[in-house]
């Protein structure tokens, strides 16, 4: 009576993460196509990542792309962090608003955000380009780092930075050897979301840019109009990537773990 | 320790310059008219009034509409057991199973959406495969199905997620006591483990519905030139026609149309607690 259920719950599955990775499987697999062929299978060969590393276009799209996500990452990690320690010592009302005012990006569609950011940076006259690109994930980033990095200031102890004070710290130094390493972890899985934000982003990118500054998805809407299977080439760089940082990600602690207990 | 607090203030600044001001300046463009600049303020209705006269664009919206409530609903369907299946997995294969669920949200959307583009061609691989059969070719891209099915194959991990989470978070004695009352399987589940679990539906409906209403890169790839959600529209009055205030006006909309669902849906939420209280 009781394995009916299993089985079931097997076969569901299975289909499920079938209809997950079957994409990402044909993207990697016909990246090593022979012909231009999207549909049928016709050899293997190595001229997509050939075409793809002698295209201008693609390699400034993944320069771009690196280039902004390592900026905007380490800038709103920084950012985040600092604010999100003034606003752990702050007052009710301070908390309320900046909270609200930090949803904004969260809570509304992307779509929203890009237009009042277009408009913003075309009233104010800025270029458009790599520069409004950064300023953009910047801000739509470090949210995220702060809500990552506030439960971790919740749960400390309100009167540490006082105690070491009184030991004779520096408020400077309570700050950069007691409390950040306390919420370190809090700081990094906040930077982590940020570059993967920042990273994957497209339709907040695609608004703010100009003068043909493109990152990797970007390109790929622009392109995707006709058959270019550099694409899929591009793809599975950016598929293996991904993947291993996120791999690296969830198998280190675990190896940590093993290592304790042994 | 007072002046820890001051470490908040340039980011109170930044907030302000680049979150309430873009803001702002929607609302603004939407309710003046055409040809003005940031100086001169002429306040209309005019860019609402177009929206609701005109034929088309109330199509367009019920189209979104229609669509994401879709999406939201298949996602329901196919999310549910599956987390449910994740969460009473044997504790060596939840992580594991969780894990899969995540890889593919990390993986750019543009990528994964660019794929179905190639797999439901009409002499794509599902077409090839129901050729070995001896079967006509399906026309799947730029339909409707292709829209949905994208949406769903984007959104669904957000909504698996979600619920597990709730389940997980779940007081497992709870199921034992009600098994000691008397309660058979399809009881506990229906009166125990379903209510526990709505907070976790209600946020997954938040994180499906929200972008596939305004989505506008799925319909473009997967729907074709002609199909045309709010969000195509937005797209297009923003880079190719530069109306910005009727561009503004309609992103307005849906917003509130937005708030509106989720007021909804928490409202349904709530009377579905006091029921079952």
């Amino acid at each position: 009576m009781k394995e009916k259920p299993r089985i079931f719950s097997k076969i569901w599955m299975a289909v499920l993460f079938a209809f997950f990775y079957a994409p990402i499987l044909y993207i990697i697999v016909f990246s090593f196509n022979g012909n231009r062929s999207l549909t049928h299978l016709n050899g293997f060969s190595l001229q997509w990542y050939e075409k793809m590393f002698s295209s201008n276009d693609m390699m400034d799209a993944v320069f771009y792309t690196i280039a902004v996500a390592l900026i905007a990452t380490v800038v709103s990690t920084i950012v985040g962090t600092i604010s999100a320690i003034g606003l752990s010592k702050s007052n009710k009302i301070l908390k309320a608003t900046v909270e609200h005012i930090n949803d904004l990006p969260i809570m509304n569609p992307e779509i929203v955000t890009a237009i009042g950011l277009l408009m913003f940076f075309s009233a104010l006259g800025v270029k458009k380009g790599f520069l409004t690109m950064v300023l953009a994930h910047i801000m739509f980033c470090t949210p995220y780092v702060m809500l990552s990095v506030s439960p971790k200031l919740r749960s400390l102890d309100p009167n540490l930075a006082d105690a070491c004070m009184d030991l004779g710290a520096t408020p400077w130094q309570a700050l950069l050897k007691v409390i950040v390493p306390q919420i370190m972890p809090g700081i990094i899985s906040g930077a982590l979301i940020a570059f993967t934000m920042s990273f994957d982003d497209f339709i907040i990118s695609y608004f703010v840019t100009g003068n043909g500054v493109s990152n990797i998805s970007i390109l790929v809407y622009t392109m995707s109009k006709r058959v270019n299977p550099s694409i899929n080439a591009l793809s599975t760089i950016v598929i293996l990537l991904i993947t291993v940082v996120l791999l690296l990600i969830n198998i280190i602690p675990m190896l940590k773990e093993r290592k304790r207990v042994k | 320790m007072r002046h820890f607090k001051t470490m908040l203030y340039p980011y109170l600044v930044w907030i302000g310059i680049m979150i309430v001001v873009p803001m702002l300046m929607i609302v603004m463009y939407a309710f003046t008219q055409k040809g003005n600049d940031v100086t001169t303020f002429r306040f209309t209705l005019e860019n609402f009034a177009y929206f609701f006269s005109d034929a088309i664009f109330l199509d367009v919206l019920k189209r979104s509409l229609w669509i994401a409530i879709l999406t939201t609903i298949v996602c329901i369907l196919l999310g549910y057991p599956t987390a449910y299946f994740i969460a009473n997995a044997r504790p060596n294969w939840h992580m594991r199973l969780v894990l899969l669920v995540t890889i593919p949200t990390w993986i750019n959307m543009l990528v994964r959406t660019y794929a179905w583009m190639g797999i439901l061609q009409d002499d794509g691989i599902i077409n090839s495969f129901l050729g070995l059969f001896g079967l006509e070719p399906i026309k799947m891209l730029h339909t409707s199905f292709a829209v949905v099915l994208g949406m769903v194959y984007n959104f669904l991990p957000f909504m698996i997620l979600q619920i597990h989470t709730s389940l997980t978070k779940m007081d497992k004695s709870l199921l034992e006591a009600a098994n000691d009352l008397g309660a058979d399987r399809v009881q506990r589940f229906l009166r125990v483990t379903l209510p526990l679990s709505m907070p976790g539906v209600i946020s997954g409906i938040t994180l499906v519905f929200l972008p596939a209403v305004s989505s506008f890169f799925i319909p473009k790839l997967l729907g074709g030139g002609q199909f045309v959600l709010i969000g195509n529209v937005i797209e297009s009055q923003f880079l190719t026609s530069g109306n910005w205030n009727f561009g503004s006006a309609i992103s307005m909309i849906m917003a509130v149309i937005i708030m509106i669902s989720m007021y909804i849906t928490k409202k349904v939420d709530r009377n579905v607690d006091e029921r079952g209280v």
